[in-house]
């Protein structure tokens, strides 16, 4: 992994690598409490994380929470990942222009900006090489996502404290960030003292690190870093059913159990809008009636809404099971044979966000279950 | 940055992007369909392959995908047939000749035509299901393949390129079978659904290939026939429908099954498909 024996770095070194990103021209992302949740919006340093805040988070359920310490990054996941700024929810692809019969077709500009994306988690890590492979790696490449991916850098943070909707170890990640950062920290205490082990993961984190210069971490640094870790895979939330789910779900695909769990969805697309790899979107052509010019955007779809599947006159999935089906299936079954994974990282943000609870993990197990069980009309 | 895919030293073309194509020529097929001739701004030629389809802009309206249904004549540009249903249609039937629109592709999967031309082939075709299948019968003809056509309409006046399937039925390797569900009594041919010509279809089913397009219904009946008459699965060929949007695999929404009919698709065997045609809403 081109990882040396790692860094120590305080509070103090913290704030001093976010500053040296923006003295790169970097804007900071990283997680912020907003509306009574932790978000991911422009910071400028450390006083902008949510310290000594944590989240409680269950089906259909987040709470913001004093902690008894001051952990910066005490908290897991919220509602917003890292695609809002990679993929987002709404981009201009193109205007144009008729004058005369002639069209004066102009692309969006790629995006310039450099990003450094701060407090990455490693299922988020893992969401995001799985949209390389969706949006880059395929046949065709997006040319903005390639744009922001090229300029990011991923600061990322080992995970402590799991959620009680957390279950990225089912899904073949961990609490540990592993590949596809340029530094990862894992936050420790040292003699009571706040602190970070600094791993390096990339040539331009090295760079950072060489620049900064901290002490490298001494042996009792790195194994509190690894008892972090440890204690964080040890105390998973949730685990997703050890079963081969692709298969699985592929053979229920006319199980009642989808319209059991139609009962409870309410199509809202919440959990599309919230996961990390639902890419799906939709293009949209808007008018200036006094210029005459025409632009096209490119918004982020869901597979629950009607529209997603309306083909001559009507919805080819007119109802919810169905609608629930397609996303399940698509991202614990069919994604295997698009894309060569899963496309699901454990997050367990679908669960949190769902209005109702529905809990992935709980309906693939329901699944597993009956799966000895044939189904009515088999 | 860590793991980022290398970057390419010549931009690729963003496949989200029209290129701006001129409305050549159009005339007026059946009624409320109309055939655009397209060709590029600088004369170049447009290729495609026959089963493919491209994505047509019709600017300040918005974007559809549309088969393409042949090439023009002087094979610069291509053909595309198109009912005005909708508003993005309807715009583009509406174009006058001269007019600018958008264009991407042609993108997907056509018709498995190398396998095709040393055999038979039996094309079953419902409605405007005939404009991807009519490349497909040109190019089997040309390579001297022996052709079955059987060809449903509603009517007599909603017969889609009446003079092609003249000149198909007198080529001397050619089978061309035309039913309509509906006539009065100046019609003469069959009446009925196009499945009912299967067992007049003379072909051999361990070497013949059935290319099928139309409504989702009428494949399904369709293949069912072809399969009584002894076709194999893998023989059997659709042409899928489903909400495009974006052509490439970005945006999700023609997803069947593990397939994006877009970019797997549209046309995919019938030994792909089974398993997800008996479900329904998928």
């Amino acid at each position: 992994m081109g990882e040396r024996d790692g860094h120590l770095l305080t509070v103090a070194g913290l704030e001093a690598l976010l500053q040296a990103l923006t003295a790169q021209g970097r804007r900071l992302i990283g997680p912020t409490i907003r509306d009574g949740a932790i978000l991911y919006e422009e910071i400028e340093g450390i006083a902008d994380l949510p310290r000594g805040w944590t989240d409680e988070q269950g089906p259909g359920s987040y709470r913001l929470r004093r902690r008894e310490d001051d952990a910066l990054f005490g908290h897991v996941v919220g509602p917003h990942s890292w695609k809002r700024f990679l993929h987002p929810p709404r981009r201009e692809l193109w205007r144009a222009r008729e004058r005369d019969g002639e069209v004066e077709l102009r692309p969006a500009a790629l995006p310039e900006e450099r990003l450094a994306l701060v407090g990455v988690r490693s299922c988020e890590l893992a969401a995001i090489r799985i949209q390389d492979r969706v949006l880059l790696e395929g046949p065709f490449a997006d040319p903005h996502y390639r744009a922001m991916r090229e300029r990011i850098f991923l600061l990322a943070v080992d995970c402590g404290e799991p959620a009680a909707t957390c279950f990225c170890t089912s899904m073949g990640g961990g609490p540990q960030a592993r590949e596809g950062f340029d530094l990862a920290l894992t936050e420790i205490l040292l003699d009571g003292e706040r602190c970070f082990f600094l791993r390096t993961g990339s040539a331009a984190g090295a760079a950072l690190v060489a620049e900064l210069d901290p002490p490298p971490a001494d042996a009792r640094a790195k194994s509190a870093a690894a008892a972090v870790v440890e204690r964080a895979r040890a105390s998973m939330g949730r685990k997703m059913p050890e079963a081969d789910i692709r298969d699985l779900l592929l053979a229920s695909l006319d199980h009642p159990r989808w319209e059991r769990i139609a009962e409870r969805c309410l199509a809202c697309t919440n959990c599309t809008l919230v996961c990390p790899t639902c890419f799906c979107s939709t293009v949209e052509d808007t008018n200036d009636l006094l210029s005459g010019e025409t632009v096209r955007s490119q918004r982020w779809d869901s597979c629950f809404s009607a529209e997603f599947s309306y083909m001559n006159g009507r919805a080819v999935r007119a109802g919810t099971a169905s609608r629930y089906r397609q996303w399940m299936v698509h991202k614990l079954a069919t994604w295997h044979d698009q894309f060569g994974s899963s496309g699901c990282v454990g997050c367990g943000r679908c669960i949190t966000w769902c209005p109702v609870g529905i809990d992935i993990t709980e309906e693939v197990a329901a699944f597993a279950a009956g799966a000895a069980v044939p189904a009515e009309g088999d | 940055m860590f793991m980022a895919p290398p970057a390419t030293d010549i931009a690729p073309r963003d496949p989200l992007l029209p290129r701006i194509v001129r409305l050549r020529g159009k005339r007026r097929e059946i009624r409320g369909v109309w055939s655009l001739e397209v060709v590029a701004e600088e004369g170049e030629p447009l290729d495609f392959a026959p089963g493919q389809f491209s994505m047509l802009t019709a600017f300040g309206v918005g974007e559809v995908p549309v088969s393409v249904s042949g090439r023009t004549r002087d094979g610069i540009g291509l053909v595309y047939t198109i009912r005005a249903v909708g508003a993005v249609t309807a715009a583009l039937c509406g174009l006058r000749t001269g007019a600018p629109l958008g264009l991407r592709g042609p993108f997907g999967a056509g018709w498995p035509l190398e396998e095709a031309a040393a055999r038979e082939v039996t094309v079953i075709a419902g409605g405007l299901g005939l404009a991807p299948l009519r490349p497909a019968i040109e190019a089997v003809l040309a390579a001297g393949g022996r052709l079955v056509l059987l060809y449903g309409a509603r009517g007599p006046s909603e017969i889609l390129y009446p003079a092609d399937l003249a000149r198909w039925q007198s080529a001397r390797r050619a089978q061309v079978e035309v039913t309509v569900d509906h006539a009065g009594p100046e019609w003469h041919g069959h009446v009925g659904v196009v499945t009912r010509l299967v067992p007049r279809a003379r072909f051999d089913p361990d070497t013949a290939l059935a290319l099928v397009c139309g409504p989702e219904i009428m494949m399904r009946f369709a293949v069912s026939s072809l399969r009584e008459a002894g076709l194999s699965d893998a023989r059997i060929f659709l042409s899928m429908e489903r909400n495009m949007k974006c052509a490439v695999g970005f945006c999700g929404h023609c997803q069947f099954g593990p397939h994006f009919v877009c970019r797997d698709g549209p046309v995919l065997g019938y030994d792909r498909l089974a398993p997800l045609l008996r479900i329904e809403e998928l």
